[in-house]
């Protein structure tokens, strides 16, 4: 059978590391692919450039054995080759169909196009209404519409890049029955992922890249987790640690009756949320983004105050009205879910982004920065965290996401804070690096820290976390214990659909989550 | 790259300029010559060199502070003709004209009203988030015709022909230049201080750090709790402080009375200078010395071989022109798209 997708030896550099090197892979019809590895070892940049979107520095690519000479991503396109990317480039303002419309040919009346849509949603089981408005619609929605977006072009090759990262468990499951069907008539799927679970559920064949290189195929279904994440990780994964947890008497973190409107249209009013954290454990906060977890999140860190100042309270002083740098001084410490631009200042070295939180740290002396100081202190966290950078002199941009989170987790941690807020602590980050980042967070809580983990990771959140706290449309679930919850109940509650919420919910927005 | 941008700004300034030259009906290479090496073959013309770039870079240095903040001070100009005004004031009406307070007094003076002028647009920023381009820009007019109505009306030296123009100030409020047969007096001085006051506090000091992170990464201040409006007061504060010391020495320095015509544009010029300079406090050392140089030339030729006086504005801007042309493309890259079937 001549393969649908074939690379020989692809390599591709840049400045400083190898991104692929000499990768081949061939893909056949009605196959479901994956390409797992950690991030940074190349799978990405295979993506890009099997779409056209970068170009290998040697190797060919042939499609359905004809070799592609020039490659760009309108040529990927008239091929029938399409991807969803990770991050949705949809215009938020106006509807789907008319989101559609930019990026088909010949979509000149709106109304055939809608009919289209709505007869391919509802064959491949992904119902969406073509008139909504994308703001309107949850993460999952949205990617219904990059994905029918993408099969309104009748594709022989998808390529999904890490698509359930935004996912409920529920709306994973959706998609991969769509995802099936779809193979079974004939399309072949490329599904990036770092998850194994989610490969060995879907995937009929893997390749599995590390350090830029193909360390192995396999059957997913045939193999053990354990042996694909050898192949992925190249050395024995580290275990976690958790001990049970030990609660400081008083709580560190009080937050009651807490309640705002959301400042930007798109965002998410909360409604009366009260919860503590306590000294010596974790707690987590699950649910699917936008549903208030940045607003309360900044409400916490204090870049957006309350007037009600006993709203929130840290280590029992009324703190709600504290600006970042005053919460700090009680003992806060935060690590923001945007790296680059909050949590580091993008062209500014590492040892300058040291500075930015750790300026009470012996890092500033009368008045002047202590560039030596700062330079050790970032040392001190490269070294700790093994963040892959030419040390404190590299920029922050020059850093990939999973090394510029260990740093800001490094900085954050080196602040040995009573209070420590993190959100989505490894998106992003490789297997052993969140492995390494999580041990971190559970080892700081043990010394007596309290750690609030905000994540839309249920896997992660049952790994490190001793209760559990979700997020639903601003409101704020009971505490549950994880030792007496599972999966299911929290995703119930992810969805609004647990018995208090279900009237209020049930109709509305996440009826088409389930 | 960022460094080599202005040189090959420079560079490309040259060629445009040797182009117009040619255009004019001059030989391109003895008009450059003219343009900028003539006027630094004398000790007049160095000294000129020097009294031209002084208020420049002052001036540069001071808004390169706010603009490291992504504070963007345009009415330098406008602050520069408060703190002449105000250290005029001080210099001619003050009781006693021989004091020796009295030039710290008109230093003062001027600072204070370059920075009360800045801080107009600093309140109305900081507390109603108006856009301090427009403020700033539009108070230099407000001091414009300030001055031009008191040099027309109150201020007017009686015995002055009618000219609008104030007294000339007395010996105790001039600043003495360093030999009377040149003009180049100690505001030079003040000038470097500036720089390396403004070199320590932009890479040395926290508050400077404080200011770099608001300018590159908002959110970053935000979330590590540094205060925009801090930001804010501090980078025009500066702006208008230096532009109205730099007010300060040219009433007190070269001209010695209050005209219409007390500054040439040094405070829309010192914007130039300072990206020139890369908002660097040394690198504005050189870009000053630059603008100075095509005032000098300017004039130069304006007299050698009566090209038109508008060349120097012309040269600022191809300039300006080619330096964020020069950016643009190091941080871009132009690709041919062909349009799709």
């Amino acid at each position: 059978m001549i393969p649908r997708l074939e690379l020989r030896n692809i390599c591709k550099r840049y400045p400083g590391v190898v991104a692929n090197d000499d990768i081949s892979m061939s893909i056949q019809p009605g196959e479901i692919h994956a390409v797992l590895g950690e991030n940074g070892a190349g799978k990405s940049t295979l993506m890009k450039i099997i779409y056209g979107a970068a170009q290998a520095d040697s190797g060919e690519i042939y499609c359905d054995g004809n070799l592609i000479e020039a490659h760009n991503p309108a040529v990927s396109r008239a091929l029938g080759i399409e991807m969803v990317y990770q991050h949705f480039a949809l215009f938020e303002s106006v509807s789907v169909v008319e989101n559609i419309a930019l990026c088909v040919r010949n979509a000149s009346d709106l109304e055939s196009l809608a009919a289209r849509i709505g007869e391919l949603s509802e064959r491949y089981g992904m119902p969406i209404d073509p008139h909504r408005r994308v703001h309107d619609l949850s993460v999952g929605e949205r990617q219904r519409v990059e994905i029918i977006r993408c099969l309104l072009q009748a594709p022989k090759l998808l390529i999904l890049d890490e698509p359930t990262s935004v996912l409920t468990p529920q709306a994973v499951v959706k998609l991969f029955e769509t995802l099936r069907q779809l193979a079974a008539e004939g399309c072949s799927i490329l599904y990036i992922s770092h998850k194994l679970d989610e490969v060995q559920e879907l995937c009929d064949f893997a390749t599995v890249l590390r350090n830029g290189k193909v360390t192995g195929t396999a059957r997913p279904k045939e193999t053990t987790s354990l042996e694909l994440a050898r192949m992925m990780v190249g050395s024995k994964l580290p275990e976690m640690h958790v001990s049970p947890p030990l609660p400081s008497e008083k709580p560190v973190l009080e937050v009651r009756g807490l309640s705002v409107t959301a400042r930007s249209p798109f965002g998410t009013d909360l409604k009366d949320v009260s919860f503590n954290v306590h000294g010596g454990e974790i707690v987590g906060l699950a649910g699917v983004s936008g549903n208030g977890q940045a607003e309360l999140v900044a409400l916490l860190s204090g870049e957006r105050t309350h007037d009600r100042n006993d709203a929130i309270r840290i280590c029992g002083t009324a703190a709600a009205r504290l600006g970042p740098d005053e919460r700090r001084k009680l003992g806060v410490a935060f690590v923001p879910e945007e790296r680059l631009g909050r949590g580091a200042v993008p062209p500014h070295t590492l040892w300058e982004n040291a500075v930015l939180t750790a300026h009470r740290f012996g890092t500033v002396r009368n008045g002047l920065v202590d560039r030596q100081k700062a330079g050790a202190f970032a040392k001190s966290i490269i070294d700790k965290f093994k963040v892959k950078a030419n040390g404190p002199q590299s920029t922050a941009q020059s850093l990939s996401g999973g090394n510029l989170q260990k740093f800001i987790v490094g900085r954050e941690i080196a602040l040995q804070p009573k209070l420590l807020l993190v959100a989505q602590p490894t998106w992003g980050v490789d297997v052993g690096a969140s492995a390494f980042i999580r041990q971190t967070l559970v080892d700081m809580s043990r010394a007596g820290a309290a750690v609030l983990v905000v994540s839309e990771e249920l896997d992660e959140l049952f790994e490190i976390c001793d209760r559990l706290l979700v997020i639903c449309q601003g409101r704020v679930s009971a505490p549950l214990v994880r030792t007496a919850t599972d999966r299911e109940e929290v995703g119930l509650l992810m969805t609004g659909l647990n018995g208090n919420n279900a009237i209020a919910s049930g109709s509305g927005e996440f009826a088409l989550e389930d | 790259m960022r460094v080599g941008a202005p040189v090959v700004a420079t560079v490309l300034t040259l060629i445009v300029g040797s182009i117009f030259f040619a255009a004019l009906g001059h030989d391109p290479l003895a008009t450059l010559h003219a343009f900028f090496v003539a006027p630094l073959n004398s000790m007049n013309g160095l000294s000129e060199w020097l009294l031209k770039a002084s208020p420049l870079i002052l001036i540069a240095c001071g808004l390169a502070v706010g603009f490291r903040a992504n504070v963007w001070n345009i009415g330098a100009e406008g602050q520069l003709i408060i703190g002449a005004i105000a250290a005029s004031g001080v210099g001619l009406f003050w009781p006693d004209p021989e004091s020796m307070l009295l030039l710290p007094l008109m230093f003062l003076a001027g600072m204070a009203a370059g920075m009360a002028w800045a801080a107009i647009p600093a309140f109305l920023r900081a507390r109603m988030n108006t856009n301090e381009i427009l403020v700033t820009l539009m108070l230099t007019y407000v001091a414009t015709l300030l001055l031009s109505w008191l040099v027309h009306g109150p201020w007017r030296d009686p015995a002055g022909f009618n000219y609008p123009q104030t007294a000339l100030l007395p010996v105790g409020a001039m600043l003495e230049p360093f030999d009377y047969s040149y003009r180049l007096n100690p505001s030079v001085f003040i000038t470097m201080v500036a720089v390396v006051a403004m070199w320590l506090f932009t890479d040395r000091s926290f508050l400077g750090y404080k200011m770099s992170v608001s300018g590159a990464a908002p959110l970053a201040a935000r979330y590590a709790g540094f205060r925009e409006s801090a930001a804010v007061w501090i980078g025009l504060l500066a702006g208008g402080a230096a532009a109205g010391v730099a007010g300060m020495a040219e009433a007190a320095g070269p001209l010695g009375q209050l005209s219409p015509q007390i500054s040439p544009g040094y405070g829309f010029a010192a914007i130039i200078v300072a990206f020139v300079g890369r908002l660097n406090a040394f690198g504005i050392v050189l870009g000053g010395l630059l603008m100075s140089l095509l005032f000098l030339g300017g004039e130069g030729v304006q007299m050698t071989l009566g090209l038109p006086s508008a060349l120097t504005r012309i040269f600022q801007g191809v300039l300006l022109f080619f330096l964020l042309a020069a950016d643009f493309f190091i941080f871009y890259r132009l690709r041919r798209v062909r349009e799709k079937a």
